[in-house]
């Protein structure tokens, strides 16, 4: 077991836990934002720099800080490890020229884009980028891409996660596609425009953070919040059947894996829950899925607040207090 | 209780011959009525006299073009996401080729539709608006017969090319680049 504290607050987590992970064990407050790490998919992370941290103490033996702010994806802990989030300033400056970087080349079409509302790249610029770009040269611009009769590739706002290089190669038994080209050149590809077919290809729209790859069947059918995400699940003998049906009134639009608080699936789903069966009476209902208050996609869906009879007065707590503010 | 000070006590006096007289009174409230026909009138003769508007007025709604006529929205629902009255509905379309000179991006609004009865003209929705595409104008919006007919679709709100809307006055004076 290791000791580790992070943002000052202390955790023991197993030998060869993350840093990453640690920080998520303790809560979303300190979490570092990620791109391209994927806890379900192995060898992911490593490639955005979204989740640099900065360890001030290397561990208890050799107390030395890092000399370098290090991934907090690939770095494991180690024993009375201290490392600085939010806290520091450095990490903070650090993540807004990385997210600069990020959308360098990534282009400010989000109102066309399918994924705004659900997009990593959307929240992460909105948190701890600055709002000026200062760049001189032009985006670099590709073709739109089909890859098959469900999936299209808008190039252009790809930012070389390997997420979905990730999936094919671990969930699906045939990867053809990756990516071609080195450094600034780089772009996801099938090479001469080969269909992705295959039963999990589908995993590579849910595990895209940005709107790189979208589904067909969905595009441009509605803004995700005018949608509404329902738990549903099915017997399928190809993959757990555990679900997201976004209704649109009586209408499923588009099916979706269920994702975790972090904006990750928890279980990959075949392509024939995803794509073939968008009637309600396909599925079973488990109720509304839960969205996060400051999701953009709960805006305007009006939950069952507590009743004023079961509402306690001991229920309202005091905001927390922190300290070194306004002076 | 007295509640103001406004309150007057009415006092049951006997009248005196001049006042039982009237004609006094009515003089009085006559030179009244004649002082007003030679004041400055307080309204206008609308439609033929329209009044001038304050600059941040809100009336009816425009969905703008660009200089080239081509529409500005991109049905990207942040004006309806916005609008606290939930008046406004929109389905995208995909734009086809050849049709680039109607429609500035790839995808368009295919129906776009304010409920002009659920409006409350706060402009939420041309501040929510990233593609300069819906302002408010001060134009008034024309009475009805039927409530259906309140429900205003591209048909009404799109500016026709040959005559634009002026939205100079409201437009923006900040920039974010």
């Amino acid at each position: 077991m290791a000791k580790v504290t992070i943002d000052g607050k202390t955790i023991e987590v197993p030998d060869g836990t993350s840093i990453l992970q640690a920080a998520r064990m303790i809560g979303p407050d300190v979490a570092p934002p990620t791109m391209c790490y994927h806890s379900k998919l192995k060898t992911s992370g490593g490639y955005c720099r979204t989740c640099l941290v900065e360890v001030t103490k290397g561990s208890d033996k050799d107390p030395r800080p890092m000399p370098k702010l290090v991934a907090s994806c690939r770095t494991n802990v180690m024993d009375g490890m201290e490392v600085g989030n939010l806290t520091s300033p450095k990490v903070v400056e650090a993540r807004k020229g990385v997210v600069e970087f990020l959308l360098l080349n990534h282009p400010l079409d989000c109102p066309i884009c399918d994924q705004a509302g659900e997009c990593h790249l959307q929240d992460l610029g909105y948190d701890h980028g600055s709002a000026k770009t200062r760049t001189d040269f032009e985006r670099r611009t590709f073709e739109k891409i089909s890859l098959g009769d469900k999936i299209q590739l808008h190039m252009t706002r790809c930012i070389l996660c390997y997420r979905c290089v990730k999936v094919a190669d671990q969930i699906t038994d045939n990867r053809v596609h990756g990516v071609l080209n080195r450094g600034d050149h780089s772009e996801i590809s099938t090479y001469i425009e080969k269909v992705i077919d295959n039963d999990f290809s589908g995993n590579m729209i849910d595990v895209c953070p940005v709107g790189a790859l979208t589904d067909k069947t969905f595009r441009f059918k509605s803004r995700v919040w005018f949608t509404k995400p329902v738990c549903a699940n099915r017997n399928c003998d190809k993959c757990s059947g555990k679900v997201h049906l976004w209704y649109k009134g009586e209408e499923v639009l588009r099916v979706t894996g269920r994702k975790d608080q972090w904006g990750e699936v928890e279980e990959f789903i075949c392509n024939t829950c995803r794509y073939d069966k968008k009637k309600t009476s396909d599925w079973e209902i488990e109720g509304p899925a839960e969205v996060n208050r400051h999701s953009v996609i709960s805006a305007n869906h009006y939950q069952v607040l507590k009743k004023g009879s079961e509402f306690k007065l001991n229920d309202i707590k005091p905001l927390p207090i922190t300290e070194g503010e306004g002076s | 209780m007295q509640l103001t000070n406004r309150s007057k006590v009415v006092v049951k006096k006997e009248m005196s011959f001049v006042e039982k007289l009237y004609l006094p009174a009515i003089f009085s409230g006559l030179s009244i009525t004649i002082k007003h026909l030679f004041k400055k009138k307080a309204t206008l003769r609308y439609p033929e006299v329209t009044r001038e508007f304050a600059p941040v007025y809100r009336g009816m709604h425009v969905l703008k073009r660009d200089e080239q006529g081509r529409e500005n929205c991109t049905a990207c629902g942040l004006c309806a996401v916005a609008c606290p009255a939930e008046a406004i509905t929109m389905d995208a379309a995909e734009r086809q080729k050849g049709e680039e000179y109607l429609y500035r991006e790839e995808k368009y609004a295919a129906k776009y539709e304010i409920n002009m009865l659920r409006c409350i003209y706060c402009g939420l929705c041309e501040e929510a608006c990233p593609k300069d595409a819906i302002y408010l104008t001060d134009r008034i919006v024309p009475s009805e017969y039927s409530r259906g007919k309140f429900v205003f679709g591209k048909d009404v709100l799109v500016e026709n090319i040959d005559e634009r809307i002026d939205i100079s006055k409201r437009k923006k004076s900040y920039k974010i680049d």
